[in-house]
Protein backbone atom coordinates (compact mmCIF):
# COMPACT_ATOMS: atom_id res chain seq x y z
CA UNK A 1 0.00 0.00 0.00
CA UNK A 2 2.55 2.37 1.26
CA UNK A 3 4.50 1.23 -2.16
CA UNK A 4 2.04 2.18 -4.49
CA UNK A 5 1.73 5.38 -2.55
CA UNK A 6 5.26 6.49 -3.09
CA UNK A 7 4.94 5.09 -6.21
CA UNK A 8 2.30 6.99 -7.18
CA UNK A 9 3.73 9.99 -6.18
CA UNK A 10 6.94 9.49 -8.37
CA UNK A 11 5.14 8.89 -11.14
CA UNK A 12 2.40 11.68 -10.43
CA UNK A 13 5.71 14.31 -10.46
CA UNK A 14 6.84 12.90 -13.76
CA UNK A 15 3.59 13.67 -15.62
CA UNK A 16 3.22 17.05 -13.62
CA UNK A 17 5.05 18.37 -16.75
CA UNK A 18 2.50 16.91 -18.59
CA UNK A 19 0.10 18.06 -17.13
CA UNK A 20 1.25 21.82 -16.99
CA UNK A 21 1.68 21.92 -20.61
CA UNK A 22 -2.07 20.85 -20.94
CA UNK A 23 -2.43 24.01 -18.48
CA UNK A 24 -1.05 26.14 -20.78
CA UNK A 25 -2.95 25.21 -24.31
CA UNK A 26 -6.13 24.15 -22.15
CA UNK A 27 -6.09 26.97 -19.35
CA UNK A 28 -4.09 29.89 -21.01
CA UNK A 29 -4.72 29.42 -24.34
CA UNK A 30 -8.27 28.39 -24.15
CA UNK A 31 -7.07 25.46 -27.01
CA UNK A 32 -7.58 22.27 -26.41
CA UNK A 33 -4.55 20.93 -28.34
CA UNK A 34 -4.87 17.25 -29.25
CA UNK A 35 -0.97 16.92 -30.45
CA UNK A 36 -0.22 16.02 -26.74
CA UNK A 37 -1.32 12.30 -27.81
CA UNK A 38 1.58 12.81 -30.45
CA UNK A 39 4.50 14.91 -28.57
CA UNK A 40 4.17 12.87 -25.40
CA UNK A 41 5.58 9.71 -27.60
CA UNK A 42 7.90 11.68 -29.65
CA UNK A 43 9.74 12.93 -26.60
CA UNK A 44 10.21 9.48 -25.15
CA UNK A 45 11.36 7.72 -29.21
CA UNK A 46 13.81 10.77 -29.19
CA UNK A 47 15.52 10.18 -25.46
CA UNK A 48 15.28 6.36 -25.94
CA UNK A 49 16.71 6.07 -29.48
CA UNK A 50 19.66 8.57 -28.71
CA UNK A 51 20.02 7.31 -25.03
CA UNK A 52 20.29 3.65 -26.73
CA UNK A 53 22.99 4.91 -29.61
CA UNK A 54 25.37 6.25 -26.32
CA UNK A 55 24.11 9.95 -26.20
CA UNK A 56 24.53 11.51 -22.91
CA UNK A 57 21.23 11.32 -20.93
CA UNK A 58 20.70 15.02 -20.44
CA UNK A 59 21.30 16.31 -23.91
CA UNK A 60 19.20 12.85 -24.99
CA UNK A 61 16.33 14.41 -22.93
CA UNK A 62 17.06 18.41 -23.72
CA UNK A 63 17.01 16.97 -27.69
CA UNK A 64 12.96 15.26 -26.63
CA UNK A 65 12.00 19.13 -25.27
CA UNK A 66 13.17 20.67 -28.80
CA UNK A 67 11.16 17.82 -30.37
CA UNK A 68 7.93 18.68 -28.55
CA UNK A 69 9.05 22.17 -29.11
CA UNK A 70 8.76 21.14 -32.79
CA UNK A 71 5.51 19.30 -32.93
CA UNK A 72 3.65 22.65 -31.33
CA UNK A 73 5.41 24.92 -33.27
CA UNK A 74 3.78 23.21 -35.80
CA UNK A 75 -0.07 22.79 -34.70
CA UNK A 76 0.57 26.32 -33.40
CA UNK A 77 1.62 26.83 -37.66
CA UNK A 78 -1.46 24.82 -38.83
CA UNK A 79 -3.69 26.96 -37.08
CA UNK A 80 -2.76 30.88 -37.51
CA UNK A 81 -1.28 30.21 -40.20
CA UNK A 82 -3.20 27.64 -42.78
CA UNK A 83 -6.34 29.07 -40.60
CA UNK A 84 -7.34 24.81 -39.49
CA UNK A 85 -9.54 24.67 -36.55
CA UNK A 86 -7.95 24.75 -33.28
CA UNK A 87 -9.34 20.48 -32.45
CA UNK A 88 -8.17 19.47 -36.16
CA UNK A 89 -4.60 21.10 -35.68
CA UNK A 90 -4.55 19.08 -33.00
CA UNK A 91 -5.67 15.75 -34.45
CA UNK A 92 -4.06 15.98 -38.14
CA UNK A 93 -0.73 16.96 -35.98
CA UNK A 94 -1.29 13.77 -33.63
CA UNK A 95 -2.08 11.35 -36.66
CA UNK A 96 1.26 12.64 -38.20
CA UNK A 97 3.80 11.84 -35.27
CA UNK A 98 2.38 8.41 -34.97
CA UNK A 99 4.20 8.00 -38.35
CA UNK A 100 7.19 9.80 -37.09
CA UNK A 101 7.66 8.68 -34.07
CA UNK A 102 7.55 5.33 -35.44
CA UNK A 103 10.07 6.09 -37.57
CA UNK A 104 12.29 7.66 -34.85
CA UNK A 105 11.86 4.39 -33.00
CA UNK A 106 12.26 2.40 -35.89
CA UNK A 107 10.01 -0.44 -34.04
CA UNK A 108 7.42 -0.33 -31.71
CA UNK A 109 9.11 -0.73 -28.15
CA UNK A 110 12.70 0.15 -27.37
CA UNK A 111 13.91 -0.73 -24.00
CA UNK A 112 16.06 0.95 -21.95
CA UNK A 113 17.55 -1.83 -19.45
CA UNK A 114 20.70 -1.38 -18.38
CA UNK A 115 21.01 2.32 -20.36
CA UNK A 116 22.46 4.69 -18.34
CA UNK A 117 19.61 7.13 -18.11
CA UNK A 118 19.02 10.51 -15.59
CA UNK A 119 17.80 7.73 -13.34
CA UNK A 120 20.95 5.86 -13.12
CA UNK A 121 22.73 7.72 -10.21
CA UNK A 122 19.66 9.45 -8.67
CA UNK A 123 15.74 8.71 -7.69
CA UNK A 124 13.09 10.02 -9.80
CA UNK A 125 11.88 10.53 -6.17
CA UNK A 126 14.49 12.84 -4.78
CA UNK A 127 15.26 14.61 -8.32
CA UNK A 128 12.23 15.18 -9.59
CA UNK A 129 10.19 17.85 -6.79
CA UNK A 130 13.20 19.85 -7.66
CA UNK A 131 12.72 20.10 -11.20
CA UNK A 132 9.28 20.49 -10.91
CA UNK A 133 9.33 23.16 -8.59
CA UNK A 134 11.84 24.69 -10.76
CA UNK A 135 9.45 24.77 -13.90
CA UNK A 136 6.54 25.94 -11.88
CA UNK A 137 8.40 28.64 -10.37
CA UNK A 138 9.91 29.64 -14.12
CA UNK A 139 7.06 29.75 -15.76
CA UNK A 140 4.84 31.76 -12.68
CA UNK A 141 7.72 34.66 -13.57
CA UNK A 142 7.13 34.15 -16.85
CA UNK A 143 3.74 34.96 -16.95
CA UNK A 144 4.27 37.91 -15.57
CA UNK A 145 6.42 39.10 -18.13
CA UNK A 146 4.96 41.55 -20.78
CA UNK A 147 5.03 38.34 -23.02
CA UNK A 148 3.81 36.33 -20.87
CA UNK A 149 0.70 38.81 -20.30
CA UNK A 150 0.18 38.51 -23.64
CA UNK A 151 0.14 34.76 -23.72
CA UNK A 152 -2.60 35.13 -21.01
CA UNK A 153 -4.98 37.96 -22.72
CA UNK A 154 -5.03 35.59 -26.26
CA UNK A 155 -6.95 33.28 -23.92
CA UNK A 156 -8.57 35.99 -22.08
CA UNK A 157 -9.76 38.26 -24.79
CA UNK A 158 -8.31 38.18 -28.01
CA UNK A 159 -9.85 41.36 -29.59
CA UNK A 160 -8.48 43.56 -26.92
CA UNK A 161 -4.68 42.14 -27.10
CA UNK A 162 -4.48 42.48 -30.91
CA UNK A 163 -5.56 46.11 -30.12
CA UNK A 164 -2.84 46.87 -27.65
CA UNK A 165 -0.25 45.45 -30.66
CA UNK A 166 0.41 41.75 -29.63
CA UNK A 167 0.72 39.69 -32.76
CA UNK A 168 -2.01 36.59 -31.55
CA UNK A 169 -0.61 34.09 -33.81
CA UNK A 170 2.68 34.54 -32.42
CA UNK A 171 1.29 34.04 -29.02
CA UNK A 172 -0.54 31.20 -29.74
CA UNK A 173 2.59 29.57 -31.79
CA UNK A 174 4.40 30.07 -28.56
CA UNK A 175 2.15 28.43 -26.22
CA UNK A 176 2.27 25.74 -27.88
CA UNK A 177 5.59 24.97 -28.14
CA UNK A 178 6.00 25.40 -24.61
CA UNK A 179 3.21 23.27 -24.10
CA UNK A 180 4.86 20.44 -26.19
CA UNK A 181 8.08 20.79 -25.33
CA UNK A 182 6.86 20.23 -21.24
CA UNK A 183 5.16 17.20 -22.75
CA UNK A 184 7.58 15.67 -24.42
CA UNK A 185 10.25 16.18 -21.34
CA UNK A 186 7.84 14.48 -19.13
CA UNK A 187 7.47 11.43 -22.10
CA UNK A 188 11.62 11.25 -22.28
CA UNK A 189 11.50 10.98 -18.46
CA UNK A 190 9.19 8.74 -17.98
CA UNK A 191 10.59 6.59 -21.01
CA UNK A 192 13.90 6.63 -18.65
CA UNK A 193 11.83 5.91 -15.84
CA UNK A 194 10.02 3.33 -16.75
CA UNK A 195 13.14 1.75 -18.98
CA UNK A 196 11.50 1.75 -22.29
CA UNK A 197 9.57 3.73 -25.15
CA UNK A 198 6.70 2.63 -26.88
CA UNK A 199 4.61 3.90 -29.97
CA UNK A 200 1.40 3.47 -27.72
CA UNK A 201 2.35 5.68 -24.51
CA UNK A 202 0.82 8.65 -25.92
CA UNK A 203 -2.38 7.28 -26.13
CA UNK A 204 -4.83 9.09 -24.00
CA UNK A 205 -2.77 11.66 -22.48
CA UNK A 206 -4.34 14.82 -23.18
CA UNK A 207 -7.39 13.13 -21.16
CA UNK A 208 -5.25 12.03 -18.27
CA UNK A 209 -3.63 15.89 -18.32
CA UNK A 210 -6.61 17.46 -18.47
CA UNK A 211 -8.05 15.31 -15.43
CA UNK A 212 -4.96 16.34 -13.57
CA UNK A 213 -5.67 19.95 -14.29
CA UNK A 214 -9.53 19.89 -13.35
CA UNK A 215 -8.71 17.50 -9.93
CA UNK A 216 -5.82 20.33 -9.08
CA UNK A 217 -8.12 23.17 -9.76
CA UNK A 218 -10.80 21.11 -7.31
CA UNK A 219 -8.72 21.20 -4.80
CA UNK A 220 -6.68 24.14 -4.53
CA UNK A 221 -8.64 26.07 -6.75
CA UNK A 222 -7.12 28.87 -9.56
CA UNK A 223 -7.34 32.55 -8.22
CA UNK A 224 -4.01 33.17 -9.74
CA UNK A 225 -1.33 31.67 -12.14
CA UNK A 226 0.70 30.65 -9.03
CA UNK A 227 -1.80 28.88 -7.66
CA UNK A 228 -3.47 27.31 -10.98
CA UNK A 229 0.53 25.96 -11.88
CA UNK A 230 0.84 24.67 -8.48
CA UNK A 231 -2.93 22.60 -8.88
CA UNK A 232 -1.81 21.18 -11.82
CA UNK A 233 0.87 19.58 -10.36
CA UNK A 234 -0.70 18.39 -7.27
CA UNK A 235 -3.78 16.92 -9.09
CA UNK A 236 -0.94 14.99 -11.70
CA UNK A 237 0.09 13.29 -8.32
CA UNK A 238 -3.45 12.70 -6.61
CA UNK A 239 -5.30 11.36 -9.91
CA UNK A 240 -2.44 8.94 -10.13
CA UNK A 241 -2.95 8.29 -6.18
CA UNK A 242 -6.50 8.16 -7.21
CA UNK A 243 -5.42 5.35 -10.20
CA UNK A 244 -3.21 3.07 -7.68
CA UNK A 245 -6.20 2.99 -5.33
CA UNK A 246 -8.47 2.23 -8.16
CA UNK A 247 -6.31 -0.85 -9.11
CA UNK A 248 -6.02 -2.43 -5.42
CA UNK A 249 -9.66 -3.38 -6.27
CA UNK A 250 -10.14 -6.31 -7.16
CA UNK A 251 -12.84 -5.96 -10.05
CA UNK A 252 -10.84 -3.24 -11.96
CA UNK A 253 -9.06 -4.05 -14.87
CA UNK A 254 -5.53 -2.45 -15.93
CA UNK A 255 -7.19 -1.42 -19.08
CA UNK A 256 -10.45 0.39 -17.43
CA UNK A 257 -8.43 3.08 -16.52
CA UNK A 258 -8.99 4.70 -19.34
CA UNK A 259 -12.77 4.79 -18.83
CA UNK A 260 -12.18 5.82 -15.11
CA UNK A 261 -9.94 8.74 -16.20
CA UNK A 262 -12.62 9.61 -19.09
CA UNK A 263 -15.25 9.63 -16.46
CA UNK A 264 -13.44 11.47 -13.96
CA UNK A 265 -13.08 14.66 -16.42
CA UNK A 266 -16.42 14.52 -17.18
CA UNK A 267 -18.02 14.61 -13.81
CA UNK A 268 -15.22 17.36 -13.03
CA UNK A 269 -16.94 19.13 -16.57
CA UNK A 270 -20.31 18.78 -15.47
CA UNK A 271 -20.32 19.14 -12.06
CA UNK A 272 -18.87 22.86 -11.59
CA UNK A 273 -21.91 24.38 -14.54
CA UNK A 274 -25.00 22.29 -12.54
CA UNK A 275 -23.65 23.78 -9.59
CA UNK A 276 -23.67 27.57 -10.81
CA UNK A 277 -27.22 27.30 -12.76
CA UNK A 278 -28.64 26.00 -9.56
CA UNK A 279 -26.96 28.50 -7.35
CA UNK A 280 -28.05 31.38 -9.80
CA UNK A 281 -31.09 29.83 -9.77
CA UNK A 282 -31.54 30.13 -5.90
CA UNK A 283 -29.93 33.55 -5.56
CA UNK A 284 -32.71 34.92 -8.18
CA UNK A 285 -35.51 33.51 -5.89
CA UNK A 286 -33.61 35.21 -2.89
CA UNK A 287 -33.51 37.97 -4.34
CA UNK A 288 -36.98 38.40 -6.10
CA UNK A 289 -38.53 37.92 -3.15
CA UNK A 290 -36.17 40.29 -1.16
CA UNK A 291 -37.29 42.89 -3.70
CA UNK A 292 -41.02 42.47 -3.82
CA UNK A 293 -40.92 43.03 -0.08
CA UNK A 294 -39.34 46.51 0.03
CA UNK A 295 -41.01 47.56 -3.40
CA UNK A 296 -44.77 46.92 -0.84
CA UNK A 297 -42.95 48.50 2.78
CA UNK A 298 -41.27 51.67 0.44
CA UNK A 299 -44.37 52.48 -1.31
CA UNK A 300 -47.41 51.00 0.48
CA UNK A 301 -48.87 49.61 -2.14
CA UNK A 302 -50.74 46.32 -1.78
CA UNK A 303 -49.77 46.08 1.74
CA UNK A 304 -52.16 47.78 4.92
CA UNK A 305 -55.48 46.36 3.13
CA UNK B 1 -3.02 63.32 -38.85
CA UNK B 2 -5.80 61.05 -40.30
CA UNK B 3 -6.06 60.78 -43.66
CA UNK B 4 -8.65 58.88 -45.65
CA UNK B 5 -8.46 59.17 -49.82
CA UNK B 6 -11.24 57.68 -52.16
CA UNK B 7 -11.64 54.83 -49.57
CA UNK B 8 -14.53 52.24 -50.51
CA UNK B 9 -15.45 49.28 -49.34
CA UNK B 10 -17.72 46.21 -50.62
CA UNK B 11 -18.67 43.37 -48.50
CA UNK B 12 -19.04 40.01 -50.07
CA UNK B 13 -18.47 41.36 -53.71
CA UNK B 14 -20.09 39.17 -56.22
CA UNK B 15 -22.54 37.56 -53.88
CA UNK B 16 -26.25 38.25 -53.58
CA UNK B 17 -25.51 39.58 -50.18
CA UNK B 18 -22.92 42.21 -51.82
CA UNK B 19 -23.28 45.46 -49.76
CA UNK B 20 -21.32 48.71 -50.37
CA UNK B 21 -19.75 49.61 -46.98
CA UNK B 22 -18.12 52.70 -48.08
CA UNK B 23 -17.91 54.29 -51.40
CA UNK B 24 -15.28 56.99 -52.06
CA UNK B 25 -14.91 58.38 -48.31
CA UNK B 26 -12.63 60.99 -47.98
CA UNK B 27 -11.87 62.24 -44.45
CA UNK B 28 -9.16 64.33 -43.03
CA UNK B 29 -8.75 65.11 -39.31
CA UNK B 30 -6.10 67.52 -38.33
CA UNK B 31 -4.09 67.02 -35.22
CA UNK B 32 -6.67 67.65 -31.75
CA UNK B 33 -9.65 67.16 -34.07
CA UNK B 34 -12.52 65.36 -32.05
CA UNK B 35 -14.84 64.46 -34.78
CA UNK B 36 -18.44 63.28 -33.68
CA UNK B 37 -20.16 60.46 -36.41
CA UNK B 38 -23.45 59.61 -36.59
CA UNK B 39 -26.28 57.75 -38.85
CA UNK B 40 -28.36 55.52 -39.43
CA UNK B 41 -28.44 51.83 -39.19
CA UNK B 42 -25.51 50.38 -41.99
CA UNK B 43 -24.72 53.48 -42.69
CA UNK B 44 -20.63 52.66 -42.33
CA UNK B 45 -19.73 53.80 -39.18
CA UNK B 46 -18.39 51.02 -37.91
CA UNK B 47 -17.50 49.82 -40.96
CA UNK B 48 -15.01 53.43 -40.96
CA UNK B 49 -13.84 52.29 -37.50
CA UNK B 50 -12.24 48.97 -38.72
CA UNK B 51 -10.83 50.45 -41.63
CA UNK B 52 -9.04 52.83 -39.53
CA UNK B 53 -8.06 50.65 -37.13
CA UNK B 54 -6.85 47.82 -39.29
CA UNK B 55 -10.17 45.10 -38.95
CA UNK B 56 -10.75 45.26 -41.83
CA UNK B 57 -8.76 46.98 -45.22
CA UNK B 58 -9.88 48.91 -47.88
CA UNK B 59 -10.67 47.92 -51.90
CA UNK B 60 -9.95 50.87 -52.96
CA UNK B 61 -7.98 53.92 -51.42
CA UNK B 62 -5.67 54.39 -48.75
CA UNK B 63 -5.70 55.27 -45.63
CA UNK B 64 -2.74 57.57 -43.80
CA UNK B 65 -2.33 58.38 -40.02
CA UNK B 66 0.58 60.86 -39.20
CA UNK B 67 2.32 60.60 -42.73
CA UNK B 68 2.44 57.13 -42.94
CA UNK B 69 0.76 54.60 -45.31
CA UNK B 70 -0.77 52.18 -43.16
CA UNK B 71 -3.20 49.98 -45.58
CA UNK B 72 -1.50 47.37 -45.78
CA UNK B 73 -0.60 47.34 -42.21
CA UNK B 74 -3.06 44.89 -39.99
CA UNK B 75 -4.36 45.99 -36.85
CA UNK B 76 -1.81 44.87 -34.70
CA UNK B 77 0.81 46.73 -36.74
CA UNK B 78 -0.84 49.46 -36.54
CA UNK B 79 -1.98 49.23 -32.64
CA UNK B 80 1.06 51.42 -32.17
CA UNK B 81 -1.25 55.41 -33.64
CA UNK B 82 -4.49 54.13 -32.22
CA UNK B 83 -6.42 53.67 -29.21
CA UNK B 84 -9.21 52.31 -29.23
CA UNK B 85 -12.67 51.86 -26.78
CA UNK B 86 -15.61 48.96 -28.21
CA UNK B 87 -19.40 49.05 -27.27
CA UNK B 88 -19.09 45.91 -25.52
CA UNK B 89 -17.57 47.12 -22.12
CA UNK B 90 -16.27 43.11 -22.21
CA UNK B 91 -14.41 43.95 -25.75
CA UNK B 92 -11.41 46.07 -24.52
CA UNK B 93 -10.69 44.13 -21.49
CA UNK B 94 -9.26 40.41 -19.85
CA UNK B 95 -11.67 39.49 -17.85
CA UNK B 96 -9.98 36.84 -16.07
CA UNK B 97 -6.64 38.97 -15.25
CA UNK B 98 -6.45 41.89 -12.70
CA UNK B 99 -6.86 45.56 -13.08
CA UNK B 100 -3.27 46.13 -13.02
CA UNK B 101 -1.97 43.61 -15.18
CA UNK B 102 -4.94 45.13 -17.99
CA UNK B 103 -2.81 48.36 -17.33
CA UNK B 104 0.17 47.03 -17.61
CA UNK B 105 -0.52 44.84 -21.45
CA UNK B 106 -1.98 48.61 -22.32
CA UNK B 107 1.41 50.22 -21.22
CA UNK B 108 3.62 47.99 -23.58
CA UNK B 109 1.26 49.39 -26.57
CA UNK B 110 4.18 49.90 -29.39
CA UNK B 111 6.76 48.57 -27.34
CA UNK B 112 8.49 45.24 -27.86
CA UNK B 113 6.75 42.76 -25.39
CA UNK B 114 10.03 40.75 -24.42
CA UNK B 115 10.16 39.35 -20.78
CA UNK B 116 10.50 42.26 -18.53
CA UNK B 117 8.30 42.26 -15.68
CA UNK B 118 4.81 43.69 -16.67
CA UNK B 119 4.65 45.05 -13.09
CA UNK B 120 6.68 46.18 -11.33
CA UNK B 121 6.87 48.99 -8.44
CA UNK B 122 7.00 51.97 -10.40
CA UNK B 123 4.81 51.11 -12.82
CA UNK B 124 2.25 49.94 -10.41
CA UNK B 125 2.42 53.21 -8.88
CA UNK B 126 2.01 54.92 -11.79
CA UNK B 127 -1.17 52.90 -12.35
CA UNK B 128 -2.66 54.06 -9.08
CA UNK B 129 -2.27 57.21 -10.00
CA UNK B 130 -3.43 57.15 -13.39
CA UNK B 131 -6.50 54.83 -12.03
CA UNK B 132 -6.80 57.67 -9.43
CA UNK B 133 -8.23 59.89 -11.95
CA UNK B 134 -10.81 58.06 -12.83
CA UNK B 135 -12.54 59.17 -9.84
CA UNK B 136 -14.21 55.69 -8.92
CA UNK B 137 -11.90 54.03 -6.38
CA UNK B 138 -10.23 51.49 -8.80
CA UNK B 139 -6.66 52.80 -7.70
CA UNK B 140 -7.41 50.76 -4.47
CA UNK B 141 -8.28 47.43 -6.58
CA UNK B 142 -5.27 46.79 -8.25
CA UNK B 143 -5.74 42.79 -7.83
CA UNK B 144 -8.91 42.77 -8.82
CA UNK B 145 -9.53 40.49 -11.68
CA UNK B 146 -11.67 42.67 -14.34
CA UNK B 147 -14.45 40.35 -14.69
CA UNK B 148 -15.35 41.54 -10.86
CA UNK B 149 -16.07 45.17 -12.13
CA UNK B 150 -19.57 46.59 -13.47
CA UNK B 151 -19.86 47.60 -17.02
CA UNK B 152 -19.28 51.22 -15.97
CA UNK B 153 -16.19 50.78 -14.53
CA UNK B 154 -14.80 48.43 -16.92
CA UNK B 155 -15.56 51.02 -19.45
CA UNK B 156 -14.12 53.73 -17.52
CA UNK B 157 -11.32 51.62 -17.30
CA UNK B 158 -10.71 50.46 -21.23
CA UNK B 159 -10.81 54.26 -22.14
CA UNK B 160 -7.48 54.65 -19.63
CA UNK B 161 -6.03 51.64 -21.33
CA UNK B 162 -6.93 53.08 -24.75
CA UNK B 163 -5.32 56.07 -24.14
CA UNK B 164 -2.58 55.53 -21.82
CA UNK B 165 0.27 56.04 -24.11
CA UNK B 166 -1.34 58.57 -25.74
CA UNK B 167 -2.34 57.34 -28.89
CA UNK B 168 -1.69 59.81 -31.83
CA UNK B 169 -5.59 58.64 -32.57
CA UNK B 170 -8.02 57.75 -30.41
CA UNK B 171 -11.48 55.40 -31.94
CA UNK B 172 -14.22 55.67 -29.73
CA UNK B 173 -17.03 53.29 -30.95
CA UNK B 174 -20.50 53.96 -29.26
CA UNK B 175 -18.14 53.17 -25.77
CA UNK B 176 -21.39 54.57 -24.01
CA UNK B 177 -24.17 52.85 -25.85
CA UNK B 178 -24.15 49.68 -23.68
CA UNK B 179 -24.38 51.51 -20.19
CA UNK B 180 -27.19 53.11 -17.89
CA UNK B 181 -27.64 56.56 -18.56
CA UNK B 182 -25.57 57.67 -15.39
CA UNK B 183 -22.71 55.63 -16.00
CA UNK B 184 -22.85 56.49 -19.53
CA UNK B 185 -22.73 60.66 -18.34
CA UNK B 186 -19.73 59.42 -15.86
CA UNK B 187 -17.51 57.94 -19.02
CA UNK B 188 -18.70 60.84 -21.18
CA UNK B 189 -17.14 63.34 -18.77
CA UNK B 190 -14.50 61.13 -18.53
CA UNK B 191 -13.92 60.99 -22.43
CA UNK B 192 -14.22 64.71 -22.38
CA UNK B 193 -11.71 65.32 -19.84
CA UNK B 194 -9.08 62.85 -21.07
CA UNK B 195 -9.59 64.06 -24.49
CA UNK B 196 -9.02 67.61 -23.95
CA UNK B 197 -5.95 66.86 -21.66
CA UNK B 198 -4.16 65.11 -23.84
CA UNK B 199 -5.28 66.61 -26.98
CA UNK B 200 -5.68 63.50 -28.44
CA UNK B 201 -7.36 63.33 -32.16
CA UNK B 202 -10.76 61.46 -31.41
CA UNK B 203 -13.33 59.86 -33.92
CA UNK B 204 -16.28 58.92 -31.91
CA UNK B 205 -19.39 57.00 -32.97
CA UNK B 206 -22.54 57.71 -31.24
CA UNK B 207 -26.00 57.15 -31.31
CA UNK B 208 -26.84 59.99 -29.18
CA UNK B 209 -27.66 63.05 -31.35
CA UNK B 210 -27.64 65.46 -28.68
CA UNK B 211 -24.17 63.89 -27.47
CA UNK B 212 -23.03 64.31 -30.82
CA UNK B 213 -23.61 67.85 -31.05
CA UNK B 214 -22.64 68.46 -27.43
CA UNK B 215 -18.82 66.99 -28.05
CA UNK B 216 -16.07 67.90 -29.99
CA UNK B 217 -15.20 70.09 -32.79
CA UNK B 218 -17.03 68.88 -35.64
CA UNK B 219 -19.60 66.61 -36.89
CA UNK B 220 -19.87 64.19 -39.49
CA UNK B 221 -22.99 62.59 -40.63
CA UNK B 222 -23.41 58.91 -42.84
CA UNK B 223 -25.68 57.18 -44.92
CA UNK B 224 -25.09 54.46 -46.98
CA UNK B 225 -21.43 54.24 -46.99
CA UNK B 226 -20.68 58.06 -48.02
CA UNK B 227 -20.01 61.42 -45.57
CA UNK B 228 -23.17 63.45 -46.16
CA UNK B 229 -22.80 66.16 -43.90
CA UNK B 230 -19.52 67.86 -42.38
CA UNK B 231 -20.57 70.74 -39.79
CA UNK B 232 -17.86 72.36 -38.43
CA UNK B 233 -16.71 73.99 -35.25
CA UNK B 234 -18.82 77.61 -36.02
CA UNK B 235 -21.80 76.03 -37.43
CA UNK B 236 -21.87 73.04 -34.86
CA UNK B 237 -22.34 75.42 -31.86
CA UNK B 238 -25.88 76.52 -33.44
CA UNK B 239 -27.08 73.50 -34.37
CA UNK B 240 -29.76 71.73 -32.70
CA UNK B 241 -31.26 68.00 -33.00
CA UNK B 242 -33.90 69.26 -34.66
CA UNK B 243 -31.91 70.89 -37.49
CA UNK B 244 -29.63 68.14 -37.66
CA UNK B 245 -32.31 65.47 -38.37
CA UNK B 246 -33.74 67.92 -41.15
CA UNK B 247 -30.73 67.89 -42.61
CA UNK B 248 -30.30 64.22 -42.86
CA UNK B 249 -34.08 64.09 -44.45
CA UNK B 250 -32.92 66.55 -46.81
CA UNK B 251 -29.97 65.58 -48.22
CA UNK B 252 -30.89 61.70 -48.03
CA UNK B 253 -34.58 61.88 -49.16
CA UNK B 254 -35.43 59.39 -46.01
CA UNK B 255 -35.69 59.95 -42.44
CA UNK B 256 -32.76 58.76 -39.78
CA UNK B 257 -33.80 55.31 -39.32
CA UNK B 258 -32.35 54.33 -36.55
CA UNK B 259 -34.28 51.63 -33.87
CA UNK B 260 -31.59 52.77 -31.27
CA UNK B 261 -31.10 56.45 -31.83
CA UNK B 262 -31.43 58.65 -28.41
CA UNK B 263 -32.02 62.46 -29.12
CA UNK B 264 -31.00 63.35 -25.47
Amino acid sequence: MVNSLIGAIESGLLYALMALGVYITFRILDFPDLTVDGSFTTGGAIAAVMITKGADPLTATLLACCGGVLAGTVTGLLHTKGRINGLLSGILMMIALHSINMRILGKPNIALLGEKTIFSSISPLWLMPFVVLAIKLLLDLFFKTNLGLALRATGDNKRMIRSFGAHTDTTIILGLSLSNGLVALSGALIAQQSQFADISSGIGMIVIGLASVIIGEAILGARTVFFATLAAVVGSIVYRMVVALALRIEWFEQTDLKLITAVIVIIALVLPSIQRSSKQRALGRKRSSEIAGTYGKNTGIGGGR
Amino acid sequence: MLQLTNVSKLFHPGSPDEKIALVNVNLHLKPGDFVTVVGSNGAGKSTLMNMISGVLKPDVGEVRIDGNEVSHLIEHQRSRWIGRVFQDPMAGTAPNMTIEENLAMAYSRGKRRGLGLGITASRRTLFRNQLSRLGIGLENRLRAKVGTLSGGERQALSLLMATFTRPQILLLDEHTAALDPARAELVTKLTQSIVSEMNLTTLMVTHNMEQAIRLGNRLIMMDKGRIILDVNEAKKKTLTIEELLGEFERISGHKLSDDRVVLG
